[in-house]
């Protein structure tokens, strides 16, 4: 029955399987959920979770210690007010967008090769924008009215500037993390049913069934079920695009040389699904080594994932060169002075990095023998994490720190609170991943059988 | 024992593919049974046709939803801006529509999928912890690798013996009652 070896003819076989031959249904649901339900919680497991967990801890230390003393324990100053909490802010959603590209949009363009990291991804785009969501929360100085932001009857009879940014900002990021949890969540319901059936302590199989809302797999739910899943991708897919180019619009709105530009939004938004691949990169390589799903996240996923990498990231060399033509091309000689501050100002050490990162690194991946090789990729998915970051440092950095006139220049550096949060919020990332892998499936156990399903017909 | 037919759910046949289990819903529905479900591990194509559903309500729900997220946004900013606290500044337009896009669109997207998602559980009937087809014995398959086609006894041709005699001659893998309790 269902899948045997679907024979591939070798020209074909250039490009790897998006599910390797032999599986069936019950081999899917076996292999994924025994991930959870069987496999016994390794050593390696319970290291990685504590030094994840211990620097989730320093996280929460700090934002203890920022809500004690104020935000002066961080580098910011006039003139540069915007320091890493803005520039975490956007590196980490900007991560979090590659999961909803490849859960939605990837799923309205009918790429069969989502189907075994959409979990995942999505996953990431959730935890990513948790992290991202706590920077402004803190960045405002008194997160304890934070609740100020939005639009709620209260006794000083004042509303949110609907004209401002920062509070378009507010309705995409909180629209974004539901919508995106929303999306993440109806597509475990079929799998958490599957762990409530398979699953052995009692314990296990309430908790497990509770989330599961009492899915039966009936065929008239499924029809419903469809049908809301493809809703929910065609409108995520807008909602990504209008995220990135929001917070874009935090800068290209304000009138500050290097920010008030209309390359802004497009540049961000390809720059963030540059990064959320690289991160999902990253993230996919040591999580197929050592749960051994090679199999479900084969070579193809790997070579398209840096596929998407190079283009995005040849999209965002397009955005450099045009910051600068259009410096030149323009009237405005702040514009010009910063374009040459850029190579020549107090940052330009972290500008040739980040050229070095985004443009000259990803280069590599026009050849084919090196989207094949897991280590190289995985090196080269780390830099282009690193070069994002640095890329939206000397963005907010910069552009402050060189203003109009030379007696408001000023200089920021990190302190260790800015490095002890932003190391914290890599910590709180990881650890929900680990807990994530730990507690549920890591791959779609639904839609892996439908891919069974759909290479034996292939077959036939 | 004859057991009461108020106490059977329906009759549950198990099969191994979703060619076997299109067949016999087709089957099932040409024999005139009127109260016939699937239950399948993963969503298959054709099978809401051999089972003859209608087009589910969700994208019309979606679509309120989505009216209303958007509709009810642009009120919002504009009566907060506009009416109830009304701010001149320079003589700028109080209701300064371009600026509302965004937040517009925001709340539009966020109504749509909120209705999409609430809806879609709401016209489920989940969240249902308890369900009657789950006492069908080897149910717990429905999850992982096997197929299931219930006719149910509210049907009006339901007969015990004759409904799971016509399952069986549909090369059902397995047939069984299932108690209603």
């Amino acid at each position: 029955m269902s899948a045997g070896t679907p024979n591939i003819p070798p020209e074909l076989r250039r490009s790897a399987p998006v599910l390797e031959p032999g599986h069936t249904y019950g081999s899917v649901t076996e292999k994924i959920s025994a991930i959870v339900l069987t496999r016994p919680t390794s050593m390696g497991w319970f290291v990685g979770f504590s030094i994840a967990f211990s620097l989730a801890m320093l996280l929460f230390m700090s934002v203890a210690y920022l809500i004690l003393k104020g935000t002066g324990i961080w580098g910011i100053n006039i003139p540069v007010g915007w320091g890493f909490a803005i520039v975490n802010f956007v590196w980490w959603i900007g991560i979090g967008h590659a999961g909803t590209l490849i859960s939605a949009i990837l799923l309205l363009l009918n790429q069969k090769w989502r189907t075994s990291i959409n979990r995942f991804a999505e996953a990431m785009t959730l935890f990513a924008v948790m992290c991202a969501g706590i920077f402004p929360l803190i960045h405002t100085g008194r997160p304890w009215f934070a609740y100020w932001m939005f639009p709620y009857p209260n006794t000083m009879g004042i509303w949110p500037q609907f004209r401002s940014p920062l509070i378009w900002d507010v309705f995409a990021v909180s629209t974004y993390f539901t919508v995106s949890f929303f999306f993440w969540f109806v597509g475990l319901i079929p799998d958490l049913a599957t762990l409530r059936d398979r699953a052995h302590p009692r314990a296990k199989q309430v908790i497990y069934g509770m989330l599961a809302l009492g899915w039966r797999g009936s065929a008239r739910h499924w029809h419903r079920y469809q049908t809301a899943y493809l809703l929910l991708a065609g409108l995520a897919t807008p909602l990504v695009v209008s995220v990135h180019t929001v917070v874009s619009l935090d800068f290209a709105v304000a009138l500050v040389p290097g920010w008030h530009t209309t390359i802004f939004p497009p540049y961000f938004v390809a720059g963030a699904i540059y990064s959320g691949f690289a991160m999902v990169i990253t993230l996919a390589i040591p999580l197929r080594k050592v749960y051994g799903l090679e199999d479900f996240i084969t070579m193809r996923h790997l070579e398209n994932m840096a596929k998407v990498m190079l283009a995005t990231g040849l999209i965002v060399g397009y955005g450099y060169v045009i910051e600068f033509f259009m410096a030149f091309y323009g009237p405005d000689k702040f514009d010009k002075f910063l374009a040459l501050q850029r190579l020549t100002g107090p940052y330009r050490y972290f500008y040739f990095a980040l050229i070095f990162c985004n443009i000259i690194t990803p280069q590599f991946l026009w050849l084919r023998k090196i989207r094949i090789n897991v280590p190289l990729l995985f090196l080269i998915s780390i830099v282009v994490n690193i070069g994002m970051w640095l890329e939206r440092f000397v963005i907010v950095v910069l552009s402050l720190a060189r203003d109009y006139t030379p007696s408001a220049w000023g200089r920021y550096a990190p302190t260790f609170w800015d490095w002890s949060t932003y190391i914290g919020t890599i910590g709180l990332f990881l650890a929900l991943l680990f807990l994530f892998v730990r507690a549920l499936p890591v791959i779609s156990i639904a839609e892996m059988r439908e891919l069974v399903a759909h290479t034996s017909e292939e077959k036939k | 024992m004859i057991e009461h037919r108020s106490h059977l759910y329906g009759v549950m046949a198990e099969f191994d593919t979703t060619e076997q289990l299109i067949e016999a819903a087709g089957k099932a529905r040409a024999a005139g049974y009127k109260r016939v479900n699937a239950y399948t591990p993963f969503p298959v194509e054709g099978l809401a046709e051999a089972l003859g559903f209608r087009r589910s309500a969700v994208p019309l729900i979606t679509l309120i939803g989505g009216l209303l997220g958007g509709g009810g946004g642009f009120a919002m900013q504009y009566w907060m801006s506009a009416i109830s606290y009304p701010e001149n500044i320079g003589g700028r337009p109080l209701n300064s529509w371009p600026s509302f896009i965004i937040v517009t669109f925001e709340l539009t997207i966020l109504g749509a999928a909120t209705f999409a998602v609430l809806g879609m559980l709401a016209l489920n009937k989940l969240p249902q912890p308890h369900h009657p087809v789950f006492n069908s014995p080897r149910f717990a398959l429905a999850s992982n690798n096997r197929f299931f086609l219930c006719i149910e006894a509210r049907d009006a041709k339901f007969d015990r013996v004759r409904t799971a005699l016509f399952l069986e001659n549909l090369h059902a893998h397995d047939v069984a009652e299932v108690p209603d309790e």
